[in-house]
């Protein structure tokens, strides 16, 4: 009996906050205060984070492979770039209107790209992401195709907070956003549906066989991932005032799953650590040497992959046992 | 009218050039897909390998372009041979997403590879005499590298469909193919059988590579590139096929030519809106099995 009643506790509390939960917040708030002259990457790492934490609720919650996940990101820094171009640049209607757009694209690529699995689904995702590439950068009249969009001018959010030079109010913008992204996921992942995501992830069959609404259940979680990867576009295309082609490419598709993978995937927390571990290292590199970088990494996704399956918190929660 | 021929036997014709360095790429990874179930993303390593490792003994070391292009399989099957054994065979059977990810660091490690070793810009392609000029068929003149590569290509396609019906081996593959486990309870080696099928695969793909240096140009990023192409072939074709690939590569080969030819301006976009529009009718490509 009492086995059984700890499985229960385990259940009844997961959900609840732990008191390391604060710590990344801990730390952002940190950041701010001891590295001044570096928020503006920092302000990109928040955002990245937020995008990396979309792909998280797609391929570590509902199992879904995904190789075009820069197709959300990169259409809500075009809907929020464009609109912002064309005289529009009042930012949280632009965020909402990225995520809405990203939603839709993930609702209809979804309907057509989840029907599949394995192979096929990954090369759909693929292939989603490209046309979408293509589009950008044939529809150059609207786009700025290859030289990117420029000429944005952002208004101050709610009237009263400019954007400033040193990327303070760009930094806090990222943060608050970042933050109620993430509680909302939280939400998700821990409410049944989030639990029937996990189910179809470890035993489709057996989904199926008790009666839950697979096919639908998927769609809802891929469009709903869609819509915060469109917001985290549209953070970028705001505090950087720059959407370039990449937005869409497969690089950024395949670099999001590489800051999950060495942070670790289906946690919730995996995008915290991975994305500013890799976006730190790569600033640093990059100074040196732009082409090796990507040696590295790619040496670092082997060694990962070989070696630490898991990530760093999968390393950590092994060091604990 | 005469103008609508013209253009039509010059789609055509530039179409099944592409469609045979297509073919030559993608078999292996069509193959290696369906035997294996390994996303092996990194595929197209092998193909620049094979380009790089051709270009180079052509250009610094003076080897005739039939001898290089043979060494450049040759090297590129030695090659793939060590990877699979160390890296990719732990990883069968494996979760799909260490396999996504792993193949995908080779790319990413290839990069960085090729630019350390070769620089950032393309590799010349430069042709022996005999290649570079036109062949004269009487109503028209045709390219003779193209002419070659359809030659070549036929000439390999035979081989290899005869191969896979008429040799031991060919009847292993397939068997390993249809059902794995019965495979080995019959007594067939899959671990070497994988391995040497691996090995053809990628001395095929270095070999594409190699030949169609000049329609996909060799650089750093070739495997990034092209990873879409080789994909779509694949997908479209049917994992584990040999034809599924030869078809799907003539009908994306011509497609491409064509509207590039046509539209310029749309330029590769409806290559990926047809492949969307026979996943949607065919989820497992054409000759998959359902």
């Amino acid at each position: 009996m009492r086995v059984r009643h700890a499985a229960l506790d385990i259940f009844s509390r997961r959900h609840r906050y732990h008191p390391l939960e604060a710590l990344p917040w801990a730390a952002a708030v940190a950041a701010y205060v001891v590295f001044p002259s570096y928020l503006p990457l920092g302000a990109q790492i928040l955002a990245t984070i937020l995008f990396a934490l979309s792909a998280d609720l797609v391929l570590g919650y509902a199992g879904i492979v995904t190789l075009g996940h820069a197709a959300f990101f990169g259409t809500g820094a075009y809907t929020a770039g464009i609109l912002e171009a064309n005289g529009w640049g009042e930012p949280i209607t632009g965020l909402l209107a990225g995520a809405l757009a990203a939603a839709l694209i993930g609702l209809v690529s979804g309907l057509v790209v989840l029907r599949t699995t394995g192979l096929t689904l990954l090369m759909q995702t693929l292939v989603v992401a490209t046309l979408l590439y293509e589009t950008a950068n044939k529809a150059s009249s609207i786009t700025g195709g290859d030289d990117g969009l420029q000429g944005m001018v952002v208004w101050p959010i709610f009237g009263l907070f400019r954007f400033d030079m040193f990327g303070r109010t760009a930094y806090v913008y990222c943060l608050v956003v970042l933050f109620v992204c993430w509680w909302v996921a939280r939400h998700i992942v821990h409410s049944p549906f989030g639990r029937s995501l996990t189910g179809i992830r470890e035993n489709v069959l057996r989904m199926h066989a008790i009666g839950a609404p697979v096919v639908r259940r998927r769609l809802v979680i891929y469009t709903i991932s869609a819509g915060f990867a469109g917001i985290a576009g549209a953070l970028i295309a705001q505090t950087t005032q720059f959407v370039g082609l990449t937005t869409l490419s497969l690089e950024r598709s395949g670099g999001v799953l590489i800051m999950l993978i060495i942070g670790g995937v289906g946690r919730l927390y995996g995008a915290f650590i991975g994305v500013p571990l890799y976006m730190i290292a790569q600033n640093r590199f990059s100074e040196i040497e732009p082409v090796y970088w990507y040696f590295w990494i790619g040496l670092l996704m082997v060694i990962v992959v070989v070696f630490a399956r898991g990530g760093v918190l999968g390393l950590l929660d092994r060091l604990r046992r | 009218m005469n103008d609508t021929f013209s253009a039509a036997v010059s789609i055509g014709f530039h179409g099944i050039a592409f469609a045979m360095v297509l073919y030559l790429i993608s078999v292996g990874l069509s193959v290696t897909m369906g035997l294996m179930g390994f996303v092996n993303l990194a595929h197209g390593v092998f193909a620049m390998l094979g380009g790089y490792v051709m270009t180079s003994l052509m250009s610094r070391l003076g080897v005739p372009f039939a001898v290089a292009l043979a060494l450049a399989a040759v090297a590129t099957a030695l090659a793939s041979v060590v990877v699979e054994r160390v890296l990719y065979r732990p990883l069968y059977g494996g979760d799909e997403l260490d396999q996504v990810l792993l193949t995908m660091g080779l790319i990413f490690m290839s990069v960085a590879g090729a630019t350390y070793f070769w620089g950032p810009l393309q590799q010349p392609m430069r042709l022996p005499n005999w290649l570079s000029g036109q062949i004269d068929l009487g109503f028209r003149s045709f390219p003779a590298y193209r002419s070659f590569l359809i030659l070549c290509g036929a000439a390999l396609v035979t081989v290899l469909w005869l191969g896979l019906e008429r040799t031991r081996f060919g009847v292993q593959i397939r068997a390993a193919v249809d059902n794995l486990r019965m495979a080995q309870s019959v007594g067939i080696n899959t671990s070497r059988l994988f391995t040497l099928t691996f090995a053809l695969g990628s001395g095929l793909a270095g070999l594409g590579g190699a030949l169609g240096a000049d329609l996909l140009p060799i650089s750093p990023s070739y495997a990034l590139e092209n990873l879409v192409y080789f994909l779509i072939v694949v997908a479209v074709g049917g994992l584990g096929s040999i034809r599924g690939p030869f078809v799907a590569a003539l009908l994306i080969g011509i497609a491409d030519t064509g509207f590039k030819y046509l539209v310029p301006e749309l330029g590769a976009f409806f290559i990926y809106a047809l492949t969307m529009v026979i996943l949607l009718w065919r989820p497992r490509g054409l000759f998959g099995r359902v």
